[in-house]
């Protein structure tokens, strides 16, 4: 079965490195890695299912539950689906809108500052996680200002939004996005011209725009393969179309690209925040819902609705009977389960240190995966 | 005649060793408080800062209270806990060597304490070897075969892992840390560390001279030491935690021990060959062996205070280092290694043997030659360092970057 210098280990589940429960069966020789196989499922909760035995509004917290540090994204990606289904997205007030896309572009700052700390810590270099750690306490500080949670935000409804925002979140915001900037100088600073950095992210795992097509990959790993695909921009919704940014695409597809990618987007989602906060002012306070009926009932039909979550294509797939306010069916499109495929191509020939930066540069999260 | 030998070969020594263990060991405890502290200072958290504050308070006036600081008491906590925690064995391990695994790198390390000149002879210097830098390589050295076994011993394949990774990497580091030397012994013609000391006080610290092999001798020992950047047999976020996954309590706080002992040992070495051990001198000036002498026992004592300084000067290195650099793979570590600190630590010793024997030759000093040299190298650096340059790149659009 084995050559003779053959070896296999378990990479994970129990494993410091593999984000959570992935479980990875390595054959390698020596330190070079033969096969890597992928086995997911230790975090299965049926998600999908207990969609279709509960309301529509009763599904939004269990959203937050997929990629848990991403839980704002999760539930505009289902609001809006639902939303769609009703034929009501027209009718979100502006104000709606820029609050909901403050919420996942703060969300994703988040997200893509969990992504930086845990990668680097990944590759060995230690400070920077906790100087990311220290700014993404701010934001969740923010989100808990909004809506009381930190994690699992569940903070937007079909229609809109709960609540307004609290008094004096707005200059908080302010006070963060004007810090933010040199806040990722300094990540730079220790990683970005690194010589061990470059030596241990430049040519690994590349992945060439045909590839990461094939495999269906979205998000930044897509981008740093050079294709210039963001939902934001491809299929707008919410108010993006009015809001300023660059869509940063990579050149080799190799770690190190999709590193600078998602730096340079932590910078445009910066940008887009100082953007929406005057956008937010000239708002109307406390028009926040659109005016429909209290019970969530869409027609009868189906919708694919996708978004881009920090980690890529997130859509949401629901039939709707049109008799009851249950979906018939809600299948969740996680961008980490699709991109996560490309592991095994992408670590072969690789050593067993890179396995490590691959896990961490294709953004993982095991909630999303498994669901 | 016989209670003479017994009191200047066996008591005295004894006595020597013991003080200079206990205050060896107290340096490691420390250093791991230090270190504790100091990077949570660099990475902008505390660090441990609670245990012990309250005896403190209690037994210091109030006024003295913002000096002291916090988590003292930590040094003694933690190896209270290492004793207390249980001390798991795998039932699949190979047990005795499991059990040899931690134990043989603490023999060699806690033994190379008797070598090391802590200040002047003879009061600070345990056992005067002539050959002692020989011995001390030879028995640093040793220290891989716990690692090694431990590492096989555990019947854990990230464990295995681990011990393979630190055989090839002390194999490969061994080399150019000692090839660095070469140039320094060349320079001072001896294998004793007092006189490598007295040479440089009398002549210039041999960082100067030996520039390149003070830096190759810098990477190979943190390469030796298996600190970051080249942590890679403990890499904790690729093989678990290397060798020592399967160790518990106070066999890996032995581990532990060990590696933060041949850390100082290596401190020591550096401070030794390249920056004048516990002199402060330069060409015969300052405070050489012979002034300190003459101060009796206070200089001895303030011999020994420089030679502390300039080791924690390379401990806060290491952990600076720990802070800043992410880690190597293994094989860039061996090219490293064999690509580039091997051939260049054979180019310094061709270059250091001509201008010796070129000096002897014509009659003038060779490493006044190389001294000037390396200070045009440090000088460089240094202007590349700090001259005026454009900030941080931005990856603005990457493609164009």
């Amino acid at each position: 079965m084995f050559d003779v210098h053959e070896m296999e280990v378990n990479f994970g589940p129990q494993h410091p490195s593999t984000h959570g429960v992935l479980r990875v069966i390595l054959k390698i020789d020596g330190e070079r890695i033969i096969d890597a196989k992928p086995i997911i499922g230790y975090l299965h909760r049926g998600t999908e299912k207990l969609f279709e035995n509960m309301s529509y509004p009763m599904c939004i917290p269990h959203t937050d539950r997929m990629d848990y540090v991403a839980s704002a994204t999760n539930n505009l990606g289902f609001v809006e689906a639902v939303e769609k289904l009703m034929g009501i997205t027209k009718q979100i007030p502006k104000r709606a809108q820029l609050m909901r896309v403050m919420l996942s572009e703060l969300q994703r700052l988040s997200s893509h500052l969990l992504w930086l700390a845990t990668h680097a810590i990944d590759i060995g270099a230690m400070t920077p996680f906790f100087y990311c750690f220290r700014e993404r306490e701010q934001i969740l500080d923010l989100f808990e200002e909004y809506c009381g949670a930190r994690l699992t935000l569940n903070c937007m409804r079909i229609g809109g939004m709960p609540d307004d925002l609290p008094p004096g979140w707005l200059d908080d915001v302010e006070a963060f996005v004007d810090k933010f900037d040199a806040a990722i100088d300094e990540y730079e600073s220790l990683l970005t011209n690194n010589r061990i950095w470059k030596k241990r992210t430049v040519g690994i795992g590349v992945i060439s725009p045909e590839e990461a097509i094939d495999w269906g990959i979205t998000g930044p790993p897509l981008r740093g393969s050079g294709v210039e695909w963001d939902l934001r921009r491809a299929q707008p919704y919410e108010c993006y179309p009015e809001l300023q940014f660059e869509i940063p695409i990579g050149k080799n597809g190799d770690t190190y690209d999709r590193y600078l990618v998602r730096m340079e987007e932590m910078r445009q989602s910066n940008w887009i925040l100082k953007q929406c906060i005057p956008l937010v002012k000239a708002t109307p306070a406390g028009d926040i819902k659109a005016k429909i009926s209290k019970v969530v009932r869409p027609p009868e039909g189906e919708v694919y609705h996708s978004i881009e979550s920090p980690k890529g294509e997130l859509g949401y797939y629901i039939i709707a009977d049109g008799k009851t306010q249950m979906a018939y069916r809600c299948h969740v499109r996680p961008p980490s389960f699709v991109n996560l495929q490309a592991l095994p191509a992408m670590a072969k020939g690789h050593l067993v240190s890179d396995l490590v930066a691959l896990i961490g540069t294709i953004d993982i999260v095991l909630g999303e995966v498994d669901r | 005649m016989t209670q003479d030998l017994l009191m200047r070969y066996l008591i005295w020594p004894l006595v020597k060793f013991l003080v200079a263990f206990i205050i060896v060991q107290v340096i490691v405890a420390a250093m791991n408080y230090i270190e504790r502290r100091l990077l949570g200072l660099m990475q902008a958290r505390l660090g441990p800062n609670r245990v012990g504050n309250e005896v403190f308070e209690k037994i210091t006036p109030r006024s003295l209270h913002r000096f002291i600081p916090g988590g003292l008491l930590q040094i003694i906590a933690d190896p209270i806990k290492f004793l207390l925690k249980e001390d798991i064995v795998p039932s699949s391990s190979e047990k005795v060597a499991y059990f040899l695994g931690p134990m043989l790198p603490l023999i060699p390390a806690f033994l190379v304490f008797c070598l090391i000149p802590y200040g002047p002879p003879p009061t600070f210097v345990v056992t005067h070897v002539n050959v002692g830098l020989l011995l001390i390589l030879a028995l640093t050295s040793t220290g891989v075969y716990g690692i090694i076994l431990g590492g096989w011993a555990s019947n854990n394949k990230y464990s295995l892992m681990g011990g393979l990774r630190s055989a090839a990497q002390m194999v490969s580091y061994e080399v150019p840390f000692g090839l660095s030397i070469v140039g320094v012994l060349m320079l001072c013609g001896s294998f004793d560390l007092v006189r490598i000391i007295n040479y440089q006080a009398d002549h210039i610290w041999n960082l100067f001279p030996q520039l390149i092999a003070a830096f190759i001798f810098l990477v190979a020992m943190n390469a030796e030491n298996n600190r970051t950047p080249f942590d890679l047999p403990e890499a904790e976020s690729e093989l678990v935690a290397g060798y020592h996954t399967e160790y518990s309590a106070m066999k890996f706080a032995f581990f532990m021990l060990a590696e933060y002992s041949s850390m100082i040992v290596n401190c020591c070495l550096m401070v030794s060959l390249f920056m004048g051990g516990w002199t402060l001198a330069i060409n015969g000036y300052g405070l050489t062996t012979g002034v300190l002498r003459g101060w009796g026992l206070a200089g001895g004592i303030l011999g020994a205070v420089i030679f502390i300084s300039k080791v924690m000067l390379f401990m806060l290195m290491y952990i600076w280092f720990r802070a800043t650099f992410p880690r190597f793979r293994f094989d860039q570590l061996m090219d490293l290694g064999w690509k580039w600190m091997i051939p260049l630590a054979l180019a310094n010793i061709a270059v250091t043997a001509v201008v010796v024997l070129l000096g002897l030759q014509f009659n003038f000093q060779g490493e006044v030659v190389l001294s000037i040299a390396g200070a045009a190298i440090i000088a460089f650096t240094l202007f590349l360092l700090l001259r005026p340059r454009a900030k941080v790149i931005h990856a603005r659009r990457v493609s164009e970057a």
